[in-house]
């Protein structure tokens, strides 16, 4: 008889979840993807905030100052600064996105194989992931560029190259966790092979991880690539950069202290809002954590 | 030794008809910090096609493993280190893994006991149910989904069509395992090994289930290898039984046999420590101490420290499963002492 009223109570348990965190109630995120859509908004369209070109020299009116013409000025030959800003936030951003995405992939690929098969596989790539840790990620990414040549190809490659392996540690711990669940008993014993067990099993259920170091891993290649530009070994003039721009500005920062101050401001507050979206992310995927 | 008999009186076990499954002598070790695990230690088993055979015993006493043996997908640090698990004449111990995942689902398939944990939560039920069409029978994503729909509908899920959106966590636990039945059922394997599929479910809702499954292993002609601990939901579903411990079977024979006259202490025990329902007890009876370490097992009989009918010859004397009826196996030396037990207590043998 009692069995009835055990029934009950362990069925109301069982349907009882924690309540699901909304993305509207965490401050942080919204704060972050409002400055991102702005700064989004600013680059995508700088032909329609500006109407000067980012690379036509204008040497009848190099180093000015802020007026109604020149928003922020032009620099020392007389490219609006406004404008270079704008197209050099484009190309950072850009540069950024993609190079945050090849790591992305192979450190994904790259964990799951290590975690899944374990073994001298494993073994293998997490030695190859203690080499690249064991240096420190600029001085790495610098080294590598140096010796690749300067350009954006080199900077996919650096970064892919040592970027990878912080993805690669997330998913291989992740997997190791996950292969122990029972789904994947499962569909082990469903006949299904081991590729389709982690691509259309394992994969989804810990690629949030993943996502969410993406989002502050972007911030660091940002400042990598910029870095990279200021040092001179990133992206190439005549393309707009913020790094070769703070570089440039810096021999006229007694006198024209906008030139290189307001890409570095350019840089902190997208390096903040991108902050801002990963913590938001974080604490939305992972609310047993926040 | 026990494994010679135990693997060659195997072959007496079932009286007509080839059977489907057969194990014999399957032993399976796990490594250890503390050493080698003998978890599976020398099991033999044979399933005729169309029926359900029971294997019970408590935790720990092999059950779970002998069954993903059968199916090869045994955790990393287990091994399967002697005997043979032959499916319709093919061994399934001497397969490679991609040979066996041409067998796992259209031939044999398994139901786990926790339901949740057993679907995977990011993924929606109808498509976890079409996948193995898909994979096996060569279904189209249209065609395997239709499929799905079809036998959500046969395992009682109602609304299939708009449940087949839904994701795990969005089902009860009967539901869930109506799921896993469907998966189970999807590439109409021939055989079904189910490891505690209502352990987690309460009382009602199992009942339902084992209803559910057996209607459908009937219709079908699936043969059913049940785990379980629980000696009234094999009693409901099963015809033969086999009772397992520390990693070997003690006793085999018919439910109804085995289920009023035990002839090993351990069922014996087994039987009293279960309630029931029909027949009030005065007081449930324990099986005093606890399973034995199955990395050093104790010499002998392996239930003597426990047994209260132990002698001497016990201790030393490690016995064979031997035949004393049709279709019927004791590992006991003393098993007569059982039945006198049951005899004075005024039981009708």
């Amino acid at each position: 008889m009692s069995a009835l009223s055990i029934a009950g109570a362990a069925e109301t348990a069982e349907r009882a979840r924690p309540r699901r965190a909304h993305w509207y109630r965490q401050p942080a995120l919204i704060a972050g993807l409002v400055l991102l859509a702005i700064i989004l908004f600013m680059v995508l369209a700088a032909p329609l905030l500006t109407s000067y070109n980012p690379d036509t020299q204008n040497l009848s009116a190099t180093l000015q100052g802020l007026s109604s013409r020149h928003l922020l000025g032009t620099d020392q030959e007389g490219r609006d600064t406004f404008t270079r800003l704008l197209y050099g936030g484009r190309t950072d951003l850009q540069v950024a996105f993609l190079a945050v995405l090849f790591p992305f992939i192979l450190g994904t690929v790259l964990g799951s194989v290590a975690g899944y098969f374990g073994g001298w596989v494993d073994i293998l790539i997490m030695r190859l992931v203690d080499i690249v840790v064991a240096f420190p990620f600029f001085v790495l990414i610098i080294a590598l560029v140096f010796v690749l040549g300067p350009g954006q190809r080199s900077i996919y490659v650096a970064i892919t190259l040592v970027g990878w392996v912080s993805y690669a540690r997330i998913i291989r711990g992740e997997i190791l966790v996950a292969k122990r669940q029972e789904y994947v008993l499962a569909a082990r014993s469903g006949g299904l092979s081991s590729l389709r067990i982690m691509g259309r099993h394992l994969l989804p259920n810990v690629i949030t991880q993943a996502i969410v170091y993406a989002m502050s891993d972007i911030v660091q290649d940002i400042l990598a690539i910029v870095t990279l530009s200021y040092l001179g070994l990133g992206i190439q003039p005549p393309t707009p950069d913020w790094g070769t721009m703070i570089s440039d500005g810096q021999n006229f920062l007694t006198t024209h202290w906008q030139l290189t101050t307001i890409p570095g401001i350019a840089v902190v507050i997208t390096g903040l809002a991108l902050s801002l979206v990963g913590d938001g992310l974080a604490d939305l995927l992972r609310p047993g954590q926040s | 030794m026990s494994e010679s008999t135990a693997a060659s009186s195997g072959q007496a076990w079932v009286a007509a008809g080839q059977p489907l499954l057969q194990v014999s002598d399957l032993r399976v070790q796990i490594a250890s910090r503390r050493g080698i695990v003998r978890a599976v230690d020398g099991v033999s088993l044979e399933v005729p096609a169309g029926e359900a055979v029971g294997l019970v015993g408590e935790s720990g006493s092999g059950k779970s493993m002998t069954l993903r043996a059968i199916l090869g997908v045994l955790p990393p640090e287990a091994s399967v280190v002697g005997g043979q698990v032959v499916l319709d004449g093919v061994d399934l111990t001497e397969l490679t893994n991609s040979q066996l995942n041409k067998i796992r689902g259209p031939r044999i398939a398994m139901i786990f006991q926790e339901p949740m944990s057993a679907l995977n939560p990011v993924m929606r039920v109808g498509n976890q149910i079409a996948e193995g069409p898909q994979v096996h029978l060569g279904m189209n994503r249209t065609q395997a989904a239709e499929r799905a729909i079809e036998l959500m509908r046969r395992v009682g899920i109602p609304d299939a069509e708009r449940r087949y959106r839904s994701f795990p966590h969005e089902f009860s636990g009967g539901m869930r395992q109506r799921v896993m039945i469907a998966i189970a059922l999807s590439c109409e394997p021939s055989m079904i090994l189910c490891d505690e599929p209502t352990t987690a479910l309460d009382v009602t809702i199992q009942d339902q289930i084992l209803r559910l499954l057996a209607r459908l292993c009937k219709e079908s002609g699936t043969s059913l290898v049940f785990v379980t601990h629980d000696l009234p939901v094999v009693a409901q579903i099963c015809h033969r039984l086999a009772v397992m411990y520390a990693g070997q079977i003690v006793e085999r024979g018919t439910v109804e046999e085995i289920l009023t006259k035990p002839c090993h202490p351990y069922t014996l025990g087994l039987v009293r420590s279960a309630p029931d329902v029909d027949h009030v007890r005065s007081a449930l009876v324990p099986i005093p101490g606890s399973p034995p370490s199955l990395i050093d097992p104790p010499t002998g009989c392996r239930f003597h420290p426990r047994c209260k009918f132990a002698e001497e010859d016990c201790t030393v004397t490690d016995p064979p499963l031997r035949f004393i009826d049709a279709g019927r196996a004791t590992a006991c030396l003393h098993f007569e002492r059982c039945l006198d037990e049951l005899r004075t207590e005024g039981a009708d043998l």
